[in-house]
């Protein structure tokens, strides 16, 4: 890691250390946040053009929220930000005038990741979309955080290239977005998520450095910071440069459709595919719910009256898929699909995963409201999970559509509400947390690829122990020693854990009980 | 989304038919991605889910702001993200309650604005002031001069053969591109088939309709219901794509039985064409479609314009981006002329990219907006072809 320092002569990169190396126990509470105030407004004034600065209410309320909707909150200024010198200056005025920032990409991202602060500022990246360099011969491609995930792909196209983690939202979601939540997709079974596909970035610090990770080779002596930075939720830097690796474009493709009369059935065959040692380049699966919002938009052709549908993309060599497709084939049938179809055709392969791609939207012809869980659990407990999600989903009186990434078993249950209705609002919340839990209990992991953001904040204290939480928070405190960076998100303060645990008391044992209760 | 809708708002049935729009959208952000302002400006108050949440601003708060009006004056109403959008949200249905629920609050309307509205539904009018223009081009304002290249064409009256097909000459059309249609009535006639123009046709009031003009828009709707008279069975055929596109509209605008038989009636030329075989007019082989906004998003009408021509034996190059928008967008390129600029430069770009010896479109906005400024020639579809020898 190269860092470059702003202006301070005392080196933070070595205060970093300093406090990774710390081993004194110190409780963390939140720091009570700064008022905004007019010196930042002033300041932020002097060094950005005017029209990047928003802070009429009219112009900062359509920030307020992401893709999560359910949780909003108006910000007190946003900022859009058109160079990586812009950055910097907002950065510099939230550390001098202790205001807290939020750094936001294209607002798709389903955790709340991206919710404003009513005293904070928001960094939004949109502006920065500018492709800066592609190299064809070293298969990489260097990028503002703005481009769309697709737009890269679309950029590389005619050099055969492409890349290759690829969100339902990678039309819209920007680049930066995914790096910061470690976006994941429909290809990441095969090609990884987007941890394994970035090998370079520029990250600037609260503190005012510059940090440049990785670079455009694979391994890089120190420890390994880019996997530190890929899916820290905006809470340890602002990405303004991202270097990503690009595959060649597989020579052949063809993607099996499978319909099954039973859900469960579907789930065992996913654990069958890959215990066969067959890794797809996509395994995906719909139930019946979400099979009918996505064909009633997309009119691909999946069949409405399957309980569940899988869809399985094979790539490489037409020898490899051929023979590929066909076991895979033989396994569908063996495990009790009913009907099975090969899409040979690139645009038939296109057509099958636009529904897929559209589903999570598409859902939103089914309820007013859609609460998008992100769950990941080993793929042999598929069937229990979804069994139990069923039975919670009769419990709660609210439907579940479900829609995932069954190759790594990351779950995707879209419970459907309707948020005016506060009851509804309510139990969808509560159902949410509970499907979490059974991951975790199952065990798996409360986020697969939306990350933890604010609806996944409680979750995290059944996940992990006070230890470890208390490791998370340090190691922000390196880059971050203000905590002003995306306050209140993904790592919960041990209170927030421990009021919480006082609402779950398991088994009589009360959690954290060295804390003080009040 | 939920909207809590102000108090002031809560019996207004627009507004809850607004409110339901909103209530499909689930604020994912596809439309954003095929939004050409968005993709110009990357500002969320210029992309779709901008407009539609400062939309919902202006329903929970019923008061005029300025931030939605000047979000909403730069939304070309493409429709390309209904295109995108997963959900359904009827995003072109919404913008318009908007613009008109803004131009009430407002209350005024600008003096370029007022002109608009009065000249170019106006044909004589628009005529007239078009030859002055022409005239004394150096009074004529910058952003309105580019577009006085053409010459005022001599006017020809089309014979009126009675039949059940209508042709509409549509008021920019007929002053300015009236060849489009002329090329049409051969083309008929060649196939044998009679129509009929109607001498007292009316502006289709897509032009009031963009700025929220609604109930003079639905003043030139009704009277052009009744100048044409319809009766079961009648087509009407447009070739101008914006036009088309509200014409279509006039059940749901008006609600009345004839209002809703008039819009069932009318085709684009290219979905009544598309039975017929043609051959290629010109020696000129390759070209491009640029298929307009409103053809393709307004009117869901795809693919069939290329098919035609790809049967008549044109070698029609792909385009990339298909899906932008030209910048044109009715009276979008004087209104907002900066921006509408810009993104022709880039539509011509992308146009350009393949080589082609025409441009082919279908609509006059389109094609006088592109046509300004290429070298390359810019023309209807329509008169690419001539009808194929009977075998």
């Amino acid at each position: 890691m190269k860092v470059r320092h702003a202006s301070s002569e005392h080196s933070s990169l070595r205060r970093h250390q300093v406090a990774l190396n710390s081993t004194c126990f110190v409780l963390q509470h939140v720091k009570p946040i700064a008022v905004p105030n007019a010196v930042a407004l002033e300041l932020l004034r002097q060094e950005l053009p005017q029209s990047s600065i928003l802070i009429d209410r009219n112009e900062v309320e359509p920030f307020e929220t992401d893709g999560l909707t359910a949780i909003r909150e108006q910000p007190w200024v946003v900022v859009l930000a058109e160079t990586v010198a812009h950055v910097r200056s907002v950065l510099r005025v939230c550390r001098e005038c202790e205001v807290p920032l939020v750094t936001r990409g294209a607002g798709t991202g389903l955790s709340g990741g991206a919710r404003p602060n009513s005293d904070g500022i928001l960094l939004v990246m949109t502006k920065m979309n500018k492709i800066l360099d592609v190299d064809a011969a070293n298969c990489t491609a260097t990028v503002e955080p703005g481009v769309t995930n697709l737009a890269i792909s679309e950029a590389v196209k005619e050099g055969g290239l492409y890349y290759a983690p690829d969100p339902s939202s990678q039309i819209a979601c920007s680049i930066g977005g995914n790096v910061a939540e470690n976006a994941g997709g429909v290809h990441c079974l095969k090609y990884g998520l987007t941890l394994h596909n970035v090998i370079g970035m520029k990250v600037q610090t609260i503190e005012g450095d510059e940090l440049v990770l990785g670079g455009k080779s694979y391994d890089n002596a120190s420890y390994d910071y880019m996997a530190l930075f890929v899916g820290s939720e905006g809470m340890l830097g602002v990405v303004t440069e991202v270097t990503v690796q690009l595959l060649p474009i597989p020579a052949n493709q063809q993607v099996l459709l499978a319909a099954f009369n039973e859900l469960e059935r579907a789930g065992e065959c996913v654990a069958g595919i890959i215990s066969a040692g067959l890794v797809p380049a996509g395994l995906e699966m719909m139930d019946k719910l979400a099979i009918q919002a996505a064909e009633e938009y997309a009119g691909v052709g999946y069949p409405t009256d399957a309980e569940a549908i899988l869809l399985c993309e094979l790539d490489g060599c037409l020898e490899e898929v051929e023979q590929h497709a066909a076991s895979v084939e033989d396994l569908m049938r063996s495990r009790g699909a009913y009907d099975v179809s090969i899409a040979k055709e690139p645009k038939d392969c296109e057509r099958l995963w636009r529904g897929r791609k559209a589903a999570f939207p598409a859902a939103g012809r089914l309820a007013p409201d859609y609460y998008c869980m992100d769950g990941t659990i080993p793929r042999y407990e598929i069937g229990r999970v979804l069994r139990s999600i069923s039975k919670m989903s009769d419990r709660y009186g609210l439907s579940v559509a479900n829609v995932f990434h069954a190759g790594d078993g990351n779950l995707h249950p879209l419970i459907l509400f309707d948020a005016s209705d506060k009851e509804q609002m309510r139990k969808a919340e509560e159902f949410g947390g509970e499907i979490l839990e059974c991951c975790v209990l199952a065990g798996g992991t409360i986020t697969g690829e939306h990350g933890v953001g604010i609806e996944k904040i409680d979750q995290m204290c059944s996940q992990f122990s006070d230890v470890e939480l208390d490791q998370f928070h340090r190691l922000r405190e390196a880059f971050d020693q203000a905590k002003l960076m995306n306050p209140g998100k993904a790592i919960p303060t041990l209170a927030r854990c421990s009021e919480l645990g006082g609402m779950h008391v398991h088994r009589g044992a009360l959690p954290h009980p060295e804390l003080e209760r009040f | 989304m939920q909207v809590q809708l102000s108090p002031t708002l809560a019996r207004d049935d627009e507004a809850k038919r607004a409110k339901d729009i909103i209530g499909k959208c689930v604020h994912c952000g596809f439309c954003n991605a095929t939004c050409p302002t968005y993709r110009h400006f990357g500002d969320e108050l210029q992309g779709p889910r901008g407009r539609i949440y400062l939309i919902k601003g202006l329903l929970e708060r019923d008061e005029f702001n300025e931030t939605a009006s000047n979000s909403l004056s730069l939304c070309l109403t493409c429709r390309a993200c209904e295109t995108t959008c997963p959900s359904g949200v009827e995003y072109g249905d919404l913008v318009g309650y908007a613009r008109t629920t803004l131009a009430r609050q407002e209350g005024k309307t600008t003096l370029t604005e007022r002109i608009l509205l009065r000249v170019l539904p106006n044909f004589g009018l628009f005529r007239f002031l078009y030859r002055l223009g022409r005239m004394f081009k150096f009074f004529v304002p910058g952003s309105l001069r580019g577009s006085l290249y053409r010459r005022l064409p001599k006017l020809q009256s089309l014979p009126s053969e009675g039949g059940n097909v209508v042709l509409m000459q549509g008021c920019v059309q007929r002053s300015l591109t009236p060849e489009v249609v002329n090329h049409l009535a051969h083309l008929l006639t060649s196939l044998g088939i009679k129509f009929r123009v109607c001498s007292s046709e009316k502006c289709c009031g897509a032009l009031h309709l963009h700025l929220g003009h609604r109930e003079k828009a639905q003043a030139f709707m009704s009277a052009n219901i009744s100048a044409l008279s319809l009766n079961e069975g009648d087509i009407v055929l447009s070739t101008a794509s914006g036009c088309g596109s509200t014409l279509k509209e006039y059940g749901r605008e008006m609600g009345s039985e004839e209002a809703t038989l008039f819009s069932n009636s009318v085709l684009d030329v290219a979905e009544f064409l598309h039975q017929f075989q043609f051959k290629a007019r010109y020696e000129k082989r390759k070209i491009v479609f640029q298929s307009p906004c409103t053809l393709q998003h307004g009117q869901k009408v795809t693919g069939v314009v290329e098919q035609i021509l790809h049967r008549a034996g044109y070698n029609l190059c792909e385009v990339r981006d298909d899906n932008q928008c030209c910048g044109s967008a009715g009276s979008f390129a004087i209104l907002q002329s900066e921006t509408s600029n810009a993104l022709r430069t880039k539509k011509l770009d992308a146009l350009l990219e393949p080589d082609p010896e025409i441009i082919a479109t279908a609509n006059v906005g389109c094609q006088l907006h592109l046509e300004c400024v290429s070298r390359t020639p810019v023309k209807h579809w329509i008169e690419l072809l001539e009808v194929a020898d009977k075998t």
